[in-house]
């Protein structure tokens, strides 16, 4: 039996994606970012989270999309998995939603442009919407970064 | 030297103690084969014994020595426990919580423990097991003897004025149901109950027993009060399980015969127990003795409580403990508060109304002072931890006869309450161990040529994000030889590996658990467990312990801590419009240099003159890579002259903003280490500001 899932639902560019509701601890509007030097590009630096200090990465650069335009919409999704707190800088961010686990399928080799290994899978929701579920251990992993790193120089 | 400012840090630390004794005792009676609890019950035990005899607590400090020799045993494997063992710790237990109770309440701790250091003496020369059944005759002999229920001369004289002055005296014959089980515990609820009203005078058999629950089923009391029998009555009954309560109310009639009535209806009991006394062995006589003495010392204990009531109770520093948890929170929440603190000075300032501005600005110094408190709250300095070692070390050096000068510096050097709290017992250990292997005897000294009198230094500093501890001893040395061979011997290392090793490396081993060089066990130190409980304390507290030693010229024992959520003071300054702060500690000075006396050396690296050298510039916004800065196109530029060891650099900067007190906050985990960057802090606007690490930029 496949349990029931409530997803946050965010943008990036023009596809939906979602995380799961039990990692997310809060959503916040854009506010002053502190930029950090010497750090992967896509950190955009460090925010003050009610006293705590979080870094904070745009998710389109982690991915390797083109990083859009802060507007109105732009949200920061507070994410709390694998004892790390990051916040991921997303275009909008609207919904939660139920879904069921079973409604997950495995990701196609590329979905928007993201490898799958930082998907968990596509979700269909109704008759034409697919929401793509992130992988967060895989988002969050910084060893590949690093490794990554090491080959650009 | 006034002890009483550290006693509220004492007695929660021996409570703490006793709590976790009581907790691992039990859980090793469930596996009394787990060694590794005994080695848990024997560090607390340890570490109490060499608090309660700082503080000047003997008998705590003798009792726990004692418990300490059985334990000690037990944890080589050269005793098994079995119940008489456990009883009679457990017992230690209670009567050393007695003892700290009693501290807690304006007592001097002294109580009389010989009969319950005589078993564990039993036990470590092994024959308690012989002792066990003549202990049954013995202990049953006591309890007939022990119903005395005379009163003496100064008893009488304290009831006899109670009752002049106007209060309830009485004698209370309490009787305990024949199934309870826990006799001491309800007849200690008795006397707690009976403590909140009155003063208890005298009881019978006399409360040491009690507490050992050597009494049958009933005990009685003499008790002086203020409030009426008949809440007296209903106090004793309200505890459960006892079953019936006599109450006499003792006139001053009633008093002046009372010895002549007791001892006629004692006469009887009393030859039944001089035949018990006689039928007992040699051993039973010196319990016996024991026994009334200890009936006198809980005596003149009652008498001394009763005369404590009449004057002030001696006052002692009311503290709370609080969860540092509950602080992270109460500063978070301030400094969320600061944000719309800001926000309302920006609103009130464009509203411009007189009342909302004055509001506004008291409200600003309100939360400024909240701020400031809240942060001090966690940091102490570590004077409150060395303030009682000088008098430690003099005790010392008395038991040793050895001469020793005692210099601390940096006492004020402030700590976070964590590590204040956990660092004390470690700077015991390493003290005296320092005292007893470092230095070494007058005549030793005076056959090496050095001065008789030896000297311990202890030194407090703080570099960066560190606090060093340093304890500094001119004695001997470490002897590279000894140290191996005892690790060789006790299968530490192997001899192969022993010779590759490094100096670093063989002190090293000084840590491993159940390593020690001294060959005789003294009450200071030399049973191994003084320096790995140092080690892992440290540890724990994220820092690292080092020894230096030359030997023949002295040792130096160097603890360092992390300053992990301290406040620090800084330097905030500005590059374009991003804000950084950078720890006043490494900062040598400030100031200007002209963009003409900047001299270029070869691979475009700049120099600068600072004093008789050359120094070179660094420019932080190119390290930086500062999108809205560069100090290459000013003509004056700023400088901060930054130093760590011999190495000293100059640091452009755009704009000194000006001296503050932060507070360091992680980066968080995906962030573990930035180049440069050592954490951040949040400026009182809720920016967040990134704290230089100088020492990188020195590398």
């Amino acid at each position: 039996m496949a349990e029931d899932l409530k997803v946050v639902v965010f943008k990036l560019a023009d596809e939906e994606y979602g995380i799961e509701v039990d990692k997310v601890q809060t959503i916040e509007r854009m506010m002053p970012i502190t930029r950090v030097p010497k750090t992967y590009s896509f950190i955009k630096g460090v925010i003050n989270l009610r006293g705590i200090v979080v870094p904070v990465m745009d998710l389109n650069g982690r991915f390797g999309l083109p990083e859009t335009e802060t507007t109105d919409q732009t949200r920061i999704i507070i994410v709390n998995a694998h004892e790390m707190e990051v916040g991921f800088i997303v275009d909008s961010a609207s919904d939660v939603i139920d879904m069921n686990e079973e409604s997950i399928e495995e990701a196609p080799e590329m979905v928007g442009g993201i490898k799958a290994k930082y998907l968990r899978g596509v979700a269909k929701i109704g008759d034409s919407r697919l929401l793509i579920m992130l992988n967060l251990a895989e988002v969050l992993n910084r060893s590949e970064i690093i490794q990554l790193e090491q080959l650009e120089v | 030297m006034d002890l009483n400012q550290y006693l509220s840090m004492f007695l929660d630390e021996a409570n703490d103690h006793l709590q976790a004794l009581n907790e691992h005792m039990m859980e090793l009676e469930n596996q009394p084969e787990d060694v590794s609890i005994v080695q848990v019950i024997f560090r607390s035990a340890h570490t109490l014994k060499g608090m309660s005899a700082t503080m000047g607590f003997e008998d705590l400090a003798s009792l726990t020595h004692e418990m300490e020799n059985v334990l000690d045993l037990v944890r080589n494997n050269q005793l098994a426990m079995d119940g008489f063992i456990f009883d009679t710790l457990f017992k230690s237990l209670d009567a050393l919580e007695g003892m700290v109770s009693d501290i807690a309440n304006g007592g001097d701790g002294k109580a009389d423990v010989s009969a319950i250091v005589k078993s564990l003496q039993s036990i470590v020369s092994g024959d308690h097991k012989k002792q066990e059944q003549v202990a049954a005759i013995e202990a049953e002999v006591v309890t007939e003897q022990n119903t005395d229920e005379r009163l003496d001369e100064f008893q009488r004289s304290i009831i006899e004025q109670s009752v002049e002055a106007g209060m309830t005296a009485a004698y209370i014959n309490i009787t305990l149901r024949e199934d309870c089980v826990l006799k001491a515990a309800r007849a200690y609820m008795v006397f707690q109950a009976l403590g909140e009203m009155g003063e208890v005078v005298k009881t019978s058999p006399p409360a040491h027993d009690i507490e050992q629950e050597k009494f049958d089923k009933g005990f009685s009391i003499f008790y002086v009060t203020t409030e009426s029998e008949e809440q007296v009555r209903k106090a004793v009954a309200n505890v459960s399980e006892v079953e019936q309560v006599e109450l006499q109310v003792l006139t001053l009639e009633v008093l002046k015969d009372w010895n002549a009535r007791i001892e006629e209806v004692q006469a009887g009991k009393s030859e039944v127990a001089a035949t018990a006394a006689t039928a007992g062995t040699a051993t039973a006589e010196g319990t016996d003795a024991t026994a009334k003495q200890a009936a006198k010392a809980t005596d003149g204990q009652a008498a001394k409580n009763a005369g404590a009531a009449a004057q002030a109770k001696p006052s002692q520093n009311r503290t709370i403990r609080v969860d540092i948890e509950r602080l992270d929170v109460l500063m978070n929440l301030i400094s969320e508060m600061l944000i719309d603190r800001v926000r309302l000075e920006e609103i009130a300032s464009e509203v411009k109304k007189s009342e909302l501005t004055e509001t506004v600005e008291h409200l600003v110094r309100v939360s400024g002072d909240l701020q400031s408190i809240v942060l001090k709250l966690r940091m102490v300095p570590i004077d409150v931890v060395f303030n009682r070692f000088p008098r430690m070390v003099r005790d010392l050096a008395k038991t040793l006869d050895k001469k020793v000068d005692f210099v601390i510096s940096g006492a004020d050097t402030e700590l976070d309450r964590t590590v204040i709290d956990e660092i004390g017992d470690p700077l015991v250990h390493l003290l005296r161990n320092s005292l007893d292997h470092g230095v070494e005897s007058i005549a030793e000294r005076r056959a090496t040529g050095k001065p008789e009198t030896g000297t311990v230094q202890l030194r407090a500093y703080q570099s960066g994000n560190h606090v060093f501890i340093e304890i500094e001893d001119d004695g001997k040395g470490i002897n590279r030889d000894i140290v191996l061979n005892k690790a060789i011997k006790n299968n530490v290392v192997t001899p192969e590996k022993a010779a590759t090793m490094t100096d670093e490396q063989v002190y090293q081993l000084l840590f491993a658990s159940g390593f020690s060089t001294a060959e005789v066990v003294s009450d200071i130190s030399g049973r191994g467990v003084g320096l790995d409980v140092v080690k892992s304390k440290i540890s724990a507290l994220g820092g690292h312990v080092v020894v230096n030693s030359k030997l023949g010229q002295g040792t130096t024992f160097v603890v360092q801590l992390p300053l992990t959520l301290s406040i620090l003071s800084a330097m905030l300054f500005r590059l374009g419009d991003e804000k950084y702060a950078i720890p006043l500690t490494s900062i040598v000075e400030t100031g200007l240099v002209q963009r003409e006396n900047i001299r270029r050396v070869h691979g475009g690296i700049r120099m600068i003159d600072y004093r008789d050298s050359v120094i070179p510039l660094l420019s932080l916004s190119a390290l930086f890579e500062c999108p809205s800065y560069s100090d290459f196109d000013e003509e004056e530029v700023e400088i901060i002259i930054i130093r760590k060891g011999d190495r000293i650099a100059a640091l452009a900067v755009d704009d000194f903003i000006g001296q503050n007190e932060i507070v360091l906050k992680p980066l968080g985990n995906y962030l573990k280490s930035v180049p440069g960057v050592s954490g951040a802090t949040i400026l009182g606007d809720g920016q967040v500001a990134l704290i230089v690490d100088p020492n990188a930029l020195l590398k």
